[in-house]
């Protein structure tokens, strides 16, 4: 893990709630080198997204954190709120998950990039506007110069995300962040905008994250896939490892869950039953275990830990897991 | 942008005859026959009686109006039957005095209470901020009467440092002016600045809990850019609108604060016309304050176009 470009070491993420601490993190630990992509996935409430605003030090304010962000060398959760600023925005940039609500409805689309642009480079409004304009471009944005006077209710939800991921491009960040930048979109914008981040990805030779729910969307896409549930890291592999041979039944589980379209009609989804375990009250044992079809013996008393399958990558905390040829 | 604000003013038109019609009716409805005013109680019934022919009150309400509205449409609001001054001339002397006192008081109320509601809502929840609310809602509960006595006492009786009361015009001494209108400003900027700072507070708080927030701090914006640029623009609707009702309410006068100090203003012309049952005057003056209402929401109207262009290009 040295030499990650940003290395996350056992982040916890406490949040006082009037039902008692909530843990929505649960010792983490995640590595993304440069130029590489990692896939975060989980359900609703997993931690993930806590887990990406605790990498960039946007926690709630009553939010603890604990544990050591590594990023290009220096460790994030001690540095000034000065130095975080610079950081942001220029070395780590973030998508979000719901393009309506993440661009200032009454600032113009050039407002919102040129001020990104001119907060970290030196560089006078006209060259900051030119950025713009190529950013835009780039990004797969029509006629973009006529963009810039516009606000964002102006354009599609597709249109708003490319504006999102160009703002976040601006100042050639060496970490993006894209938490479930695809969930609000339709499904056919979904696949132009992966693909979108995955061509600039590789361009620019940044690293990256993408925290979705849906497998699907990390198949193909990541270097390496982190599957969390109830704030914990629960399998961790790299991309084709884990699909050819995943070990946690909760990432079969979630695999199964993706709809097919060879299946025949009105067959129902098979959903995962019950919902994950209210994080104010953890579970003796392993988390997953009330939802498992596979829970038997001391899954319900002791949590099992990290271990390796047949390579050092590919690592995954159960007592059960999936034998080779079953399952998925 | 065009279509909006010619669309908006065409509004203006059926408001604007509602609020003539409603004037008059009120007026008429009022108890004491204007003819009688006239006369006094020394005047014979056949006095009356001719005077009311002469001055159509034996015509029924409806033409009586269309007269009035009629010789309004042409600029005539009418004359005090007791100065003889036109309703136009009564109150182009007066609305200097009160439109001053309007736009210094809201500057005061402005200047106090935006800078605090930015304060708060930056720290919500902190001493600074629950002692500001609680001050502010403390200030809510002062009425006017009560902050001017003591704003007079405190300055003109112990300081000796304004006037108490008086006026002098702006054009003839500026400073004299001045000098004379801090203290009935600052009376109701007293009042004013607790409502504007906690309805800019709370907006504000929620704009800082909005996605686009979040995304500005992780752009590496400076936090006074976030404060003032991402979270102040859109939560400025409401102060707005508060701000557009205090202006229009003020255009009629402050009656309590422009009678304590003594300003000739519209509110006291208004007093007076009321107290010498002086119809016409009373209801020009009415007539032209409610239309300075209507025109003011209408200017509240377009600075909200100004400041969300969802507004303006008709999508909320």
């Amino acid at each position: 893990m040295s030499g990650a470009l940003l290395s996350v070491e056992n982040v916890m993420v406490d949040l006082p709630t009037p039902r008692g601490n909530l843990r929505a993190v649960d010792h983490v630990d995640l590595a993304v080198g440069a130029g590489r992509t990692l896939g975060i996935v989980g359900e609703s409430g997993c931690g993930k997204t806590m887990l990406s605003r605790a990498i960039l030090q946007l926690l709630p304010k009553k939010a603890k954190l604990s544990g050591r962000v590594m990023f290009d060398g220096q460790d994030l959760t001690g540095l000034s709120a000065e130095k975080l600023r610079k950081l942001r925005g220029r070395s780590l940039a973030v998508v979000f998950q719901d393009p309506m609500t993440s661009l200032n409805p009454v600032l113009t689309i050039g407002t919102q990039l040129i001020e990104t642009i001119q907060e970290h480079l030196e560089l006078d409004l006209a060259q900051a506007r030119q950025r713009s304009i190529e950013l835009l471009a780039a990004v797969g944005i029509p006629a973009p110069e006529q963009r810039l006077a516009q606000y964002p209710h102006q354009l599609s939800g597709g249109m708003r995300q490319r504006v999102a991921i160009a703002v976040a491009l601006s100042c050639e960040p060496q970490l993006l962040i894209a938490d479930e930048p695809t969930t609000a979109l339709d499904v056919t914008i979904q696949a132009q905008i992966l693909d979108l981040l995955a061509r600039e990805q590789q361009r620019r030779h940044m690293a990256m994250i993408i925290i979705t729910h849906d497998l699907g969307v990390v198949a193909g896409r990541t270097d390496e896939v982190a599957v969390m549930y109830a704030g914990r890291v629960v399998e961790r592999a790299p991309t084709p490892a884990l699909f050819k041979r995943m070990r946690m039944p909760y990432t079969e589980a979630l695999l199964a869950a993706l709809p097919k379209l060879d299946v025949a009609p009105h067959t129902p989804l098979p959903a995962i039953s019950g919902r994950p375990p209210d994080p104010t009250r953890p579970l003796k044992g392993c988390s997953f275990s009330p939802r498992c079809r596979y829970s038997a013996g001391r899954c319900t008393t002791e949590k099992p830990q990290l271990s390796p399958a047949e390579t050092q990558e590919h690592v995954y905390a159960c007592f059960h897991p999936i034998a080779a040829g079953a399952g998925a | 942008m065009l279509f909006f604000v010619a669309r908006r003013l065409l509004y203006l038109v059926p408001v604007l005859i509602a609020v003539s019609v409603l004037t008059f009716v009120i007026a008429s409805l009022l108890p004491g026959d204007l003819a009688y005013v006239i006369l006094g109680d020394q005047a014979t019934p056949e006095n009356i009686a001719a005077l009311r022919h002469d001055m159509g009150l034996d015509q029924p309400i409806w033409l009586r109006y269309l007269g009035w509205l009629w010789h309004i449409l042409q600029g005539d609001f009418g004359r005090s039957f007791r100065t003889g001054q036109t309703v136009l001339q009564a109150v182009s002397e007066r609305i200097p005095v009160s439109f001053e006192l309007m736009i210094l008081a809201e500057l005061i109320g402005l200047a106090i209470g935006v800078p605090l509601a930015i304060a708060c809502a930056a720290k919500a929840g902190s001493a600074f901020d629950r002692f500001m609310t609680g001050s502010a809602f403390g200030m809510l509960s002062v009425p006017t009467f009560l902050s001017a006595i003591l704003l007079i006492y405190l300055f003109a009786v112990e300081l000796r440092l304004l006037p108490a009361t008086g006026y002098v015009p702006f054009t003839e001494d500026p400073v004299a002016n001045l000098r004379f209108m801090v203290l009935p400003a600052l009376t109701l900027g007293l009042a004013e600045w607790p409502g504007i700072m906690r309805v800019l507070r709370s907006d504000m708080i929620a704009a800082l809990q909005e996605d686009y927030i979040a995304l500005a701090k992780a752009k590496g914006l400076k936090p006074s850019r976030i404060l003032f640029v991402h979270a102040l623009k859109p939560s400025s609707l409401t102060l707005v609108t508060i701000t557009g009702i205090n202006i229009g309410r003020l255009i009629g006068g402050a009656v309590i604060v422009e009678s304590i100090f003594a300003l000739p203003g519209i509110g006291r012309l208004l007093v007076g016309a009321i107290y010498t049952r002086d119809l016409i005057i009373l209801q020009g003056v009415v007539l032209l304050v409610a239309a300075g209402f209507v025109i003011m929401n209408f200017i509240v109207d377009m600075l909200y176009a100004l400041l969300d262009p969802r507004i303006r290009h008709g999508h909320a």
